[in-house]
């Protein structure tokens, strides 16, 4: 049971990975091309991040 | 004046990023071999692994150990130990703290009683002792024995444990100083014609932050005052445990799932008590969707309220947990390297990550408090659903 498990962490742990890294690029070109609008671009940047960043760390702590 | 300033402040920083070295590089990872062998060897008889731990070379012992060390940091205890030095880890620099149980009455002792969790505690006729595995004070015989059944799990009495621990003393302490620090800033607002003076410059700023972009935008103008002491009560509480984290106390507060877990119980509390009727319309009764989407909608979206909280306690606590053990791994690498290579790489990864430790410490409070912000806009958010209607079927 052990291995399938920390697979299944590895693998939404590549998710998040992916995801919080998507959301990071598109809102550098966000800021890029609205330069004025970077205060919102980021408040709704990390709120997005941390959403994902959250089943991340439920599959670790379901691993654990 | 302003340059001279420059860098002192580069020093402060500098100290505080250094701060968690000192914590955490206690000698029991130590490379003397045979002390630690030592120490190591009785562990393992307590545990009654002798076979298991004997075929091990000094390596695997010696990685066992670290990992002991750092699971032991991010526990909560019962004795406040600065640090441990002496040969086997025998000598304690700190101080005992209260222990207070519900055991058929109540047992008020010293944690000194306990001898930094080998000894055994007397008290109106009863025996108290730590177990060593989750740092739980149970009922024993006179001896400390624990009994375990087939899986393990100590089958001993265990009593309520109201103690004043390590991180509740950090928490009392922590209340302390925000309520004399805020208390004293409000004060000092009507003596100065609401001008801010000394700390005050350094706190308005970051007050306002919170109310000009954290709670007016997500919550709206109407309902925000009402959740303000909330919301700036959570978030220097949590980056000041936070931040505390970082310092030699060696606390690891917000990185203790009972703590965050009520942090966002009150959240959910308060959302749930200060929902509008449109909050619980959208649960139940989603607008805007065919009937039987709606019964298909109503549980997802009642699971949901429980999920944001619990996604809160999950992040905070996560996070500090992460931020701790890869430290403490990473200070572990001096003595996993035990080369002239080890100690210089080892303090500047730990230094670099303790600069970024000090931004995630922040952060985490910035992301508590605004998600709290953005549940309770949820609730009290007034939706003008049937316009929409109209416009959709015309």
């Amino acid at each position: 049971m052990e291995i399938p498990k920390i697979i299944g962490a590895g693998l939404v742990v590549i998710g998040a990975g992916i995801g919080i890294g998507r959301i990071g690029g598109s809102a550098m070109d966000a800021i890029a091309r609205q330069p004025e609008a970077t205060g919102k671009i980021q408040t709704a940047m990390l709120i997005a991040a941390a959403l994902i960043e959250g089943i991340g760390f439920a599959a670790l702590f379901a691993v654990n | 004046m302003v340059i001279s300033k420059k860098p002192l402040q580069f020093i402060i920083a500098a100290l505080v990023a250094c701060l968690p070295l000192l914590s955490i590089a206690n000698p029991t990872v130590d490379t003397v071999k045979v002390a630690t062998e030592a120490a190591h060897n009785v562990e393992a008889k307590e545990h009654g692994r002798e076979a298991e731990t004997a075929n091990l070379t000094e390596e695997q012992k010696a990685d066992l150990e670290r990992k002991a060390h750092i699971k032991h940091h991010l526990m909560d205890s019962h004795d406040f130990t600065l640090f441990t030095y002496g040969k086997e880890g025998e000598k304690h620099f700190g101080f005992p703290l209260p222990v207070i149980l519900l055991d058929n009455g109540v047992h008020v002792f010293s944690s000194s009683k306990f001898e930094h969790g080998g000894g055994v505690a007397e008290s109106n006729g009863n025996y108290y002792k730590i177990n060593h595995h989750n740092g739980l004070v149970y009922r024993t015989d006179a001896e400390g024995n624990f009994t375990e059944d087939a899986k393990g799990h100590v089958t001993n009495v265990k009593p309520l444990d109201l103690s004043i621990t390590k991180s509740i003393l950090m928490i009392l302490i922590v209340a302390a100083m925000m309520f004399l620090l805020f208390s004293g800033l409000g004060k000092s607002y009507k003596k100065n014609g609401s001008i801010a003076t000394g700390a005050g410059r350094f706190f308005e700023p970051i007050v306002l932050y919170i109310r000009d972009d954290i709670a007016i935008p997500n919550i709206g103008e109407k309902h925000y005052k009402k959740y303000m002491s909330f919301l700036l009560t959570i978030f220097f509480f949590i980056w000041f445990l936070n931040m505390f984290g970082l310092t030699p106390l060696g606390v690891n507060i917000t990185g203790n799932l009972a703590i965050t877990a009520s942090l966002a119980l009150i959240t959910y509390l308060i959302t749930t008590f200060t929902a509008k009727k449109d909050y619980w319309g959208h649960i139940f009764w989603m607008p805007g969707v065919p009937v039987p989407m709606k019964f298909i909608l109503a549980p997802i979206e009642l699971l949901g309220t429980i999920i944001k909280p619990f996604s809160l306690m999950i992040r905070l606590y996560a996070n500090m947990v992460a931020g701790h053990i890869v430290l403490m791994s990473l200070i572990a690498l001096m003595y996993t390297f035990n080369s002239p290579i080890g100690s210089p790489l080892s303090f500047f990864l730990a230094f670099v990550l303790s600069l970024l430790e000090i931004l995630v410490a922040l952060l985490q409070a910035y992301i508590f408090t605004m998600l709290a912000a953005l549940y309770f806009g949820a609730a009290v958010e007034e939706h003008h659903h049937d316009e929409h209607h109209e416009a959709a079927h015309h």
